[in-house]
């Protein structure tokens, strides 16, 4: 078993019909994915892609059965569909728009936690994320599929295309991901790493985890001391960001020094210091897994 | 988006709260007579105007008796480079400073709203121990910071404020205006989208009264979209190089090294700094083209990059996913084809359309430096900057 996505995830597409929306569709429908809707508001009843195209989340639902949402909506209306598709009971939304006003994720973030703690199954990834994937079975994202290869190792990242880097040298050694979770580079997000290590822990299929983080904030931190207190498998990880000149945003609006908090030699530190294996050079992050027990008999059985 | 302390006092003055009668921010010393004027009787306090923190013991806070004294010291603030911790040897150019009534002072309080990354809300900070840097007392004295997390869409409830002012010993006649005043400021932080409203100090007066003497107001460059006014302003802290880029979607920002960088995503333009770095060379600047770039963008990456003459060398590494390779290698050429490239060039692609990509470098037959994986880009970068 993988986390979150699975072969019989059913996804609408939240700004189906717009530019990124489409490509992505397709090239997420190409991977295997089922597509099932697309929403966009006054286009209901047309098809794009072959897909059905709704004017609401909840319709979506009701007719064609969604249970995962991937939005591509605009930053001005992204929140807000976030919470039509909280609303209208799907269990995983996955947030790909970058540029969300922090102050919209902070109440997306208060919805999303009362509706967790009325019982409601689900689940927010992003914003600013490249979405989720399991290999082999569902991808709901914009991450190139052809890198992953289905496996042991479970993913998690702040970051895109650095997630890609890691995914690519693991592959490249023989050794498969269970599933590759983008959390995304915003300062509030959906699901954070402890959440997913979470995940990673109670799932069969994964045996180990591979953790990229970043400067800012201090999830690294957090992850540790839920490592040390509650994990048993393995996890190697990269701290991107170790030249980094403090108080710059560094693309990522969470990805910032500031007071004297959030810097990469603390992280570093409270990984090291419960038994993560940290990796200095991004380089090396593939053959570091593959010299472990874990990623020795992955890439045996591969 | 940072706030300068003159428009940040404007801002808390539209909302009604207590800030100390003021002159204005004044550009030249022939403004000086009025300002003093219109703030009153002195002594007065005249401020340089700049975004560092720091700045009262780098002398940019000067308190002036007499008419006299305060022009002096504007003649003296004005123009002057201001050295902080904050701003690094090169320092910051004084070009307006504020002219304050000065304020006697009985008691310092530290009174901010924050946006709490952990707990995904705003976050009032205080303490009953102002007038030193919060990150100072936070690590000398954390049990004398107060906590108290706010409602994004409800704002601050007015038994929160009130709990507040009790835990910071206002006295009683004044609970109503600080309630008003924290209020305020949450209002403040959600009405301009902010990520940081801050008073340091809040001062009680030998007669009770609550000032603001100062205000610092950060705001969230992802909302500019709805903040018209904000958006109109403009941004002082970014360099010309740093300007041009953003109006292209890209994110630049310059550094100090030889190779210059190029790469889509900015957790991998960190770690492309970082690998350079590693392998023995300084990064000029991280660069993230960004999602969804087209040649345009490219071509401008590139210009803004050779524009910096302290490059030796540059490298390209691009992990398509939302950018496919081909459309970077489309934009490699065709600004090669509009700059005479005088400095190496190592490019690394991987990802969507990999092939297309690379296909169309190598029937360009122009001279670059092919890189298989991050770490052969960096090496190769750093040796061809050595050798230039």
């Amino acid at each position: 078993m993988s986390v979150l996505l699975h072969k019989r995830s059913r996804i609408v597409v939240q700004g189906l019909t717009g530019s990124a929306g489409s490509f992505h569709a397709k090239q997420c429908m190409d991977y295997g994915s089922a597509v099932v809707a697309g929403v966009t508001p006054g286009k209901g009843g047309t098809t794009h892609l072959g897909v059905p195209v709704f004017d609401t989340v909840r319709d979506s639902v009701r007719e064609r059965g969604a249970d995962v949402s991937l939005v591509f909506v605009p930053p001005p209306a992204a929140a807000d569909s976030i919470l039509e598709a909280f609303d209208a009971g799907v269990k995983l939304v996955i947030a790909i728009t970058e540029g969300v006003p922090v102050l919209d994720m902070a109440r997306v973030k208060a919805d999303l936690t009362r509706r967790r703690a009325a019982g409601q199954d689900l689940r927010l990834i992003g914003p600013n994320c490249p979405g989720v994937i399991t290999p082999g079975e569902c991808k709901a994202g914009i991450m190139p599929g052809y890198i992953h290869k289905p496996g042991p190792v479970g993913i998690v990242s702040r970051s895109g295309t650095l997630t890609y880097e890691a995914v690519w040298q693991l592959t490249s050694k023989g050794i498969g991901q269970s599933t590759v979770i983008g959390i995304g580079g915003d300062p509030v997000n959906g699901t954070n790493f402890i959440d997913c290590l979470d995940l990673f822990e109670h799932d069969d299929q994964t045996k180990a985890v591979v953790m990229i983080g970043e400067i800012g904030g201090s999830a690294e931190e957090e992850a540790a001391e839920f490592f040390k207190r509650r994990m048993t498998k393995p996890v190697f990880s990269f701290i991107a960001g170790k030249t980094a000149p403090p108080g710059r945003r560094m693309g990522h609006a969470g990805a910032i020094v500031e007071g004297g908090s959030g810097k990469h030699s603390d992280k570093v530190a409270a990984l090291e210091r419960v038994g993560i294996t940290v990796v200095q050079n991004l380089s090396e992050i593939g053959e570091t897994v593959a010299r472990s027990p874990v990623g020795a008999l992955a890439a045996a059985a591969a | 988006m940072k706030l300068l302390e003159f428009e940040g006092k404007d801002v808390f003055r539209r909302y009604g709260l207590p800030v100390p009668p003021t002159g204005g921010a004044i550009e030249k010393p022939a403004q000086l007579p009025a300002a003093l004027k219109r703030a009153g009787k002195g002594p007065w306090v005249i401020k340089a105007q700049v975004l560092a923190g720091g700045r009262g013991k780098a002398g940019g806070v000067k308190i002036a008796k007499t008419p006299k004294e305060a022009a002096l010291i504007v003649k003296n603030m004005l123009g002057m480079k201001l050295v902080t911790p904050q701003t690094g040897e090169k320092g910051v150019k004084v070009n307006k400073v504020l002219v304050d009534k000065a304020s006697d002072i009985a008691r310092e309080i530290y009174l901010g709203v924050v946006l709490d990354r952990k707990l995904g809300c705003p976050l009032i900070i205080a303490s009953a121990e102002g007038g030193v840097e919060i990150e100072v007392l936070a690590h000398t004295k954390p049990e004398a910071i107060l906590r108290m997390p706010v409602d994004a869409t409800a704002g601050l409830r007015p038994y929160q404020a009130r709990q507040l002012a009790f835990q910071l010993r206002i006295p009683a006649d004044q609970l109503g205006a600080f309630v008003k005043l924290a209020m305020g400021m949450v209002k403040i932080f959600m009405d301009l989208d902010a990520n940081l409203v801050e008073v340091n100090p809040l001062i009680l007066t030998p007669k009770g009264e609550l000032l603001a003497l100062d205000a610092k107001v950060t705001t969230d460059d992802n909302a500019l979209f709805r903040q018209k006014e904000l958006a109109a302003k403009p941004d002082l802290e970014a360099t010309p190089a740093e300007k041009e880029a953003k109006k292209t979607g890209i994110t630049f920002i310059g550094l100090d090294g030889t190779i210059g960088c190029m790469v889509n995503g900015a957790g991998l333009a960190m770690a492309t700094m970082d690998s350079v770095h590693l392998a023995g060379g300084s990064p000029a600047n991280f660069l993230d083209v960004g999602g969804g770039a087209n040649a345009e963008q490219v071509t401008k990456a590139f210009q803004i990059i050779m524009k910096d003459k302290k490059v030796q060398a540059v490298l390209i590494n691009i992990f398509g996913g939302i950018m496919r390779c081909d459309t970077i290698a489309e934009g490699v050429l065709t600004a090669l084809k509009k700059i005479k490239l005088t400095v190496p060039l190592v490019v690394r692609l991987e990802g969507t359309n990999v092939k297309e990509g690379k296909a169309l470098l190598q029937k360009s037959g122009l001279k670059m430096i092919v890189a298989d994986s991050l770490w052969d880009a960096a090496q190769k970068a750093v040796a061809a900057a050595g050798a230039n």
